[in-house]
């Protein structure tokens, strides 16, 4: 198949568009516009809507409505965005409702800038709505995987009845890169018998609803979503690693820095440097398991995180994986600056040294 | 091979779009690339800029401190970004609008009168191709049949009669930079 030089926030709308996407609602916001752009004239040609909302918070409602009626629905926007849909996101989690949320990731707190970050790992695993919920969280690092993510997460969102986060940031959404337009695979879907699309002659209305005034029927929720998440856990973890088989220094890093970290492995080891890169490419699931055993491997000395994050976010989950087995350091940026080859190479020496 | 280019100037001069030709050009001969815009509000008339990385490796970093060659539209780029290419690369200079010189002596300095040609070629909207043309003769790794080839995918329909035009251009930029 030829190659196709796609920009990401265009490829993030294309591969939507190519999963069956019937729906999009979205709100212009840098670094991601381009995705309501591409999706504004491309959807209504594919027979989808497109739906410019009045802000982030009834786009995100508009999803709530268009999923509970059995359709396949999206919203993208950029991290002050995300932050407005979260009541949103955690009502779609409690009604069970499958959708596909994309944040274009720049610096924060607040209005921030536009340039990439990485400050919304917790409010993307952690839940920034309120109750108990969790969201399949997927952390493309190049264009190629953020055009096969997306197109996966609706079969993952409609699997498992949950929202599905694709979290990517300002780099991967405006750079291009060559990709090619390959099938994902398919799942056996669920039909989607609770959608209240009309009754249609059946003898019970499908309700959607995140109100369970009775306790006993809220309990009932919580334990469904408990086993749902358990079983997402077991079958949908995912991770990468390069060079790790003899790593002396292990980087830690997901999206634009893993893939910075990638050229700097190749100049570490020309130094002679034994460096190696664990990538969760899901952040919940995170990949605990597969990372503590390779963080337990003697020939790892010292882990080295490294986000788009003053002070460390997945550095919690990572600390969670190694469970105290190994010194980790951390080197991290916010506000819109990526960490350099040059200043990983320095940190992962300095990390090394340390260590030994 | 491992080219590392930095294509800066004034938002609407084109040098996004000599960027993104660059990448096309590369993927088209095999090789692994990426194009990363700045996109600030210099998009909106200050200086704008994009990274290209063209490789025979696949790109890990799309951005990079060291360029292997620049391409300054203008003079905030020649100044912002000469100290940054790396000894013996080579720096693009728009010389209709940039009077500065190269300062460095370990880099290869092209002074190319891109508007200057495009007025002599028929249209002063081609000078994006007199400078793609300068960069692929001075550098040598891209062919020229493949920029050719995608001029005229580029234009067609009834913009196909513009495709002369620009692959004239771009010869006539080749030439400046052989």
């Amino acid at each position: 198949m030829a190659k196709e030089l796609w920009k990401g926030n265009e490829a993030i709308a294309e591969a939507a568009i190519r999963a069956g996407c019937d729906c999009f609602f979205g709100y212009p916001i840098t670094p991601q516009s381009e995705v309501p752009e591409y999706m504004s004239s491309h959807l209504p040609k594919a027979g989808g809507v497109f739906v410019q909302s009045e802000s982030e918070v009834a786009a995100i409602n508009m999803v709530y409505g268009a999923a509970g009626a059995g359709m396949r629905a999206m919203t993208s926007s950029s991290s002050p965005g995300i932050s407005l849909k979260q009541e949103g996101i955690t009502y779609l989690a409690a009604a069970e409702l499958p959708c596909v949320i994309v944040n274009v990731m720049r610096g924060g707190p607040g209005l921030g800038t536009i340039q990439p970050g990485q400050g919304d790992y917790f409010q993307a695993t952690r839940g920034g709505g309120n109750g108990d919920y969790r969201t399949v969280v997927l952390a493309p690092s190049n264009v190629q995987e953020t055009a096969d993510f997306v197109q996966e997460a609706f079969d993952i969102a409609d699997q498992y009845r949950s929202p599905v986060v694709v979290l990517a940031d300002g780099l991967i959404g405006q750079m291009m890169e060559p990709i090619e337009w390959r099938p994902v695979p398919k799942r056996q879907l669920p039909a989607k018998d609770w959608a209240a699309c009309g009754k249609k002659g059946r003898d019970h209305t499908n309700v959607i609803n995140s109100l369970f005034l009775n306790p006993e029927e809220c309990d009932a929720l919580n334990q469904r979503l408990t086993v749902k998440y358990a079983e997402i856990e077991k079958n949908e973890v995912r991770w990468e690693t390069a060079l790790c088989q003899d790593a002396e220094v292990l980087i830690t890093a997901y999206g634009t820095p893993a893939r910075i970290a990638l050229t700097a492995l190749d100049l570490l080891r020309e130094q002679g440097i034994r460096a190696g890169l664990f990538r969760p490419v899901t952040l919940w699931p995170f990949p605990e398991k597969a990372l503590g055993e390779i963080a337990a491997e003697p020939h790892v000395k010292v882990i080295l995180d490294v986000e788009m994050s003053s002070t460390g976010q997945m550095l919690d989950d990572v600390r969670l994986a190694v469970e105290g087995r190994k010194p980790i350091r951390y080197l991290g940026h916010a506000g819109g600056i990526m960490p350099t080859v040059e200043e990983m190479i320095e940190a992962a020496k300095t990390a090394l040294k340390e260590a030994q | 091979m491992l080219k590392q280019i930095i294509i800066s100037g004034f938002g609407g001069q084109g040098g996004l779009a000599i960027g993104k030709n660059l990448a096309e050009a590369g993927m088209e001969q095999g090789f692994h690339v990426t194009w990363a815009p700045s996109y600030g509000p210099e998009m909106r008339g200050g200086t704008a800029n994009c990274s290209v990385v063209i490789s025979s490796r696949p790109v890990g970093s799309p951005v990079f401190a060291r360029p292997t060659e620049l391409i300054a539209l203008n003079e905030p780029s020649l100044e912002k970004f000469e100290a940054d290419v790396q000894p013996g690369g080579a720096v693009f200079v728009n010389s209709d609008v940039v009077t500065d010189r190269v300062r460095r002596e370990d880099l290869s300095a092209c002074y190319i009168p891109c508007a200057k040609i495009a007025e002599e070629v028929g249209n002063p909207k081609v000078g994006n191709m007199v400078m793609l043309g300068a960069y692929v003769a001075k550098t040598g790794f891209l062919r020229p049949e493949t920029i050719e080839a995608m001029i005229a995918q580029m234009f067609t329909g009834p913009k196909a009669k513009f495709v002369p035009l620009n692959i004239e251009a771009f010869r006539r930029g080749m030439a400046c930079g052989e």
